[in-house]
């Protein structure tokens, strides 16, 4: 059964009574929220996702409430609650929506430790998986957003969850998170792009979501094996350039984006290096989607890659 | 009424064999809310109870698990950097609570996070202990004047130090009650039986029976009781684990007697026997009875108590639990210093009107443990 069997009715009922259930990858939660902005998020976005109608376990009960007293009618604020533990400091009512998307990374990333976590996007095509890490303005998330509307397979536009033992990724698609001008650039780039509604003045800006294809969530439960890692680098102006990257600088690197090696230890440096041993891993230098997509393209296509 | 979900498993771990799911998801919410997940996967592998557990929890149990073990490790290598900083003090460093039952190995290191190191040094001793941490990168923690003020006078602990680049906090206390508190265990006396099981150094921890009277005397006469539960268990893990050695139980209620420790160590044995079954022998349930108050203020501790040791989560509420825990703040207080003292000091609080950054930790956690709007269910 799918969120979008249930009429707008059910759905409001369920979100402020008992909790709405929705499968996200790997994950159950139980999402309750009295906030109509968060209905409409989940609305548009979450209607192709699996829910029940049973009791079931769940990895996180998520609530997201407004502030009471005073605060319901100055500066109104949300909470955002793991079962009724707050991880967070309240934040503008109209950011409740991309609260409750940070907020389940949290949950995600301070959790799902059978998982080595590394902060980076991933899309699949022909089976193949590319592993996107990247600092804030790198561009990841606008290229990860550019190749899902070209038929790209989105795993995680935000975190891959690295089995340690059979070193594939596991999907949790979720809405992608678009930040201050890559919201236009996609809007440009694409006129069939789904966007939701912006907030702004967020920590990190403008920020709004791209829905993923149903491709992607229907096969949300297909794992995926990583071919190449390619790390995104947005340069005004530039040429675009693929190169080879190092392998000691990139483990280095993928140390650093990952959430949990200093939990899984030394499971998850392994898992890092043998993630590192077994695909080529590049640079890529880019202004341009459109001269950067052919070159992924590429990459899963040449069945010639260097290893 | 029913005991929440988490403590009848604990008692009778194999009735997870017959959980539904929904009962499952209740029961990881309990234990998630009363710091116990870690706990429960121990308990369910040492039971052989692990095949039972549905995938679902089994991944949250064994992420808790695997925390566990980080944090203690970074236990031991924060104990090593205290080490290396109180060296050449030469002076006994007493490790409490949790740090100590790393050291010394206890099977209750296995299931439990680990916050704050505390370690237990001679009063005499705390100004250099203090002077040479401040060159080793930890630094006083931010309170008033006022505050600083009330640790130092009246506290058995001066104010937390934080270090600056592992952010770990370390509390330095010179004796396990405050100076003011009705009871008077005498710190001399615990550091004269503290022992490090023949290693080197001047690293130490409290002897097994003062282990025991320390958690006991925390939870029921320092006012910790966000984690009651939590707490409850580590005192019936440790009684547990020493009940067996010959002469454990005479030899324990005598050392409360010497400590002046008789009225924590009660309550602890109480508790640990109506919620988790420790096994009491009779003879101590005599000396008990000897030694309890009278029958009305017991059945209103037990009330209280009983209350409040719940788990802090919507589904173990009953009837006054927020008025019970409140109720047990105030009795702490007043265990901890007389009126002419405790008025003055929260009608300061009060009227100061100094924001919750600057409220001494107990109160801020009192104040998180309890929102006034808290929404039933």
């Amino acid at each position: 059964m799918k969120v979008a069997d249930l009429s707008q009715r059910d759905m409001a009922g369920l979100l402020t009574g008992k909790g709405l259930p929705i499968q996200i990858g790997p994950f159950w939660i139980n999402l309750h929220s009295t906030i109509p902005d968060l209905l409409r998020h989940v609305t548009f976005f979450y209607a192709g996702y699996e829910t029940t109608e049973s009791a079931r376990f769940f990895d996180f009960h998520i609530t997201l409430k407004n502030a009471g007293g005073l605060r319901r009618w100055v500066k109104p604020q949300v909470h955002f609650l793991l079962d009724e533990y707050a991880p967070f400091k309240p934040l503008p009512y109209i950011h409740a929506f991309a609260m409750f998307e940070w907020g389940l990374n949290w949950c995600i990333a301070t959790t799902a430790h059978r998982y080595l976590i590394i902060h980076a996007a991933v899309l699949e095509k022909a089976g193949r998986g590319v592993i996107m890490p990247g600092v804030p303005g790198s561009g990841k998330s606008t290229l990860c957003a550019a190749m899902a509307l070209r038929g790209w397979r989105l795993l995680s536009d935000e975190m891959v969850l690295l089995d340690p033992a059979t070193r594939e990724i596991t999907p949790v698609p979720r809405p992608v998170s678009l930040k201050n001008e890559s919201i236009g650039i996609i809007r440009d780039f694409s006129a069939t792009a789904e966007i939701g509604p912006a907030a702004e003045d967020t920590a990190k800006g403008t920020v709004a979501h791209l829905k993923p294809s149903e491709t992607s969530i229907r096969l949300a439960r297909a794992t995926s094996r990583p071919h190449a890692i390619v790390f995104p680098k947005y340069q005004a102006d530039s040429r675009t350039r693929l190169t080879e990257k190092a392998k000691n600088s990139a483990l280095l690197e993928i140390q650093e984006n990952a959430f949990n090696t200093h939990i899984l230890g030394k499971v998850g440096f392994e898992s890092a290096t043998s993630l590192i041993n077994g695909c080529p891993v590049f640079s890529l230098e880019y202004s341009q989607l459109e001269e950067a997509l052919p070159i992924m393209e590429r990459l899963v296509a040449d069945s010639e890659v260097p290893a | 009424m029913a005991e929440p979900l988490i403590v009848q498993v604990l008692v009778s771990p194999e009735r997870i064999t017959r959980f539904s799911a929904a009962e499952w998801d209740l029961l990881m919410r309990q234990a998630k809310a009363a710091n116990l997940l870690a706990h429960l996967h121990q308990v369910l592998q040492d039971r052989v109870l692990g095949d039972g557990i549905p995938e679902g929890p089994a991944h949250h149990l064994r992420a808790a698990n695997l925390i566990t073990q980080r944090s203690v490790l970074a236990v031991r290598w924060e104990i090593s950097q205290l080490q290396e900083a109180l060296y050449s003090l030469a002076i006994p460093i007493v490790l409490l609570k949790g740090a100590a039952y790393v050291m010394a190995d206890l099977p209750i290191s296995r299931g439990r996070l680990f916050h704050d190191i505390d370690i237990l040094v001679p009063r005499s001793a705390v100004e250099d202990v203090e002077k040479r941490l401040l060159t080793w990168g930890w630094r006083t923690t931010p309170g008033s004047a006022y505050d600083q003020r009330y640790y130092r006078t009246w506290m058995h602990e001066i104010p937390p130090m934080r270090h600056i680049k592992r952010q770990t906090v370390l509390d330095i206390h010179h004796s396990i009650l405050p100076l003011t508190a009705r009871l008077k265990p005498d710190p001399q006396k615990l550091l004269a039986q503290a022992t490090n099981d023949g290693g080197q150094g001047d690293l130490y921890w409290l002897c097994d029976l003062d282990l025991i009277l320390h958690s006991a005397t925390h939870l029921f006469h320092d006012g910790e009781l966000e984690h009651g539960l939590r707490d409850l268990v580590d005192i019936a893990e440790l009684l547990r684990h020493f009940a067996g050695r010959a002469g454990f139980w005479p030899a324990l209620c005598d050392r409360a007697q010497e400590m002046d420790l008789v009225r924590p160590l009660i309550y602890g044995l109480r508790y640990v026997q109506l919620l988790l079954a420790v096994d009491i022998p009779d003879d101590v349930t005599l000396w008990m009875r000897d030694r309890l108050p009278g029958s009305l203020l017991d059945s209103t501790m037990d009330s209280l108590f009983l209350r409040a040791l719940r788990p802090d989560h919507a589904s173990c509420g009953m009837w006054g639990t927020g008025l019970a825990r409140w109720a047990l703040y105030v009795r702490s207080h007043y265990l901890r210093m007389p009126l002419k003292l405790l008025i003055p000091h929260l009608v300061r609080k009060a009227l100061t009107g100094e924001d919750e950054g600057e409220l001494p930790g107990e109160v801020q956690r009192f104040i998180a443990n309890n929102p006034r709007n808290r929404d039933p269910g």
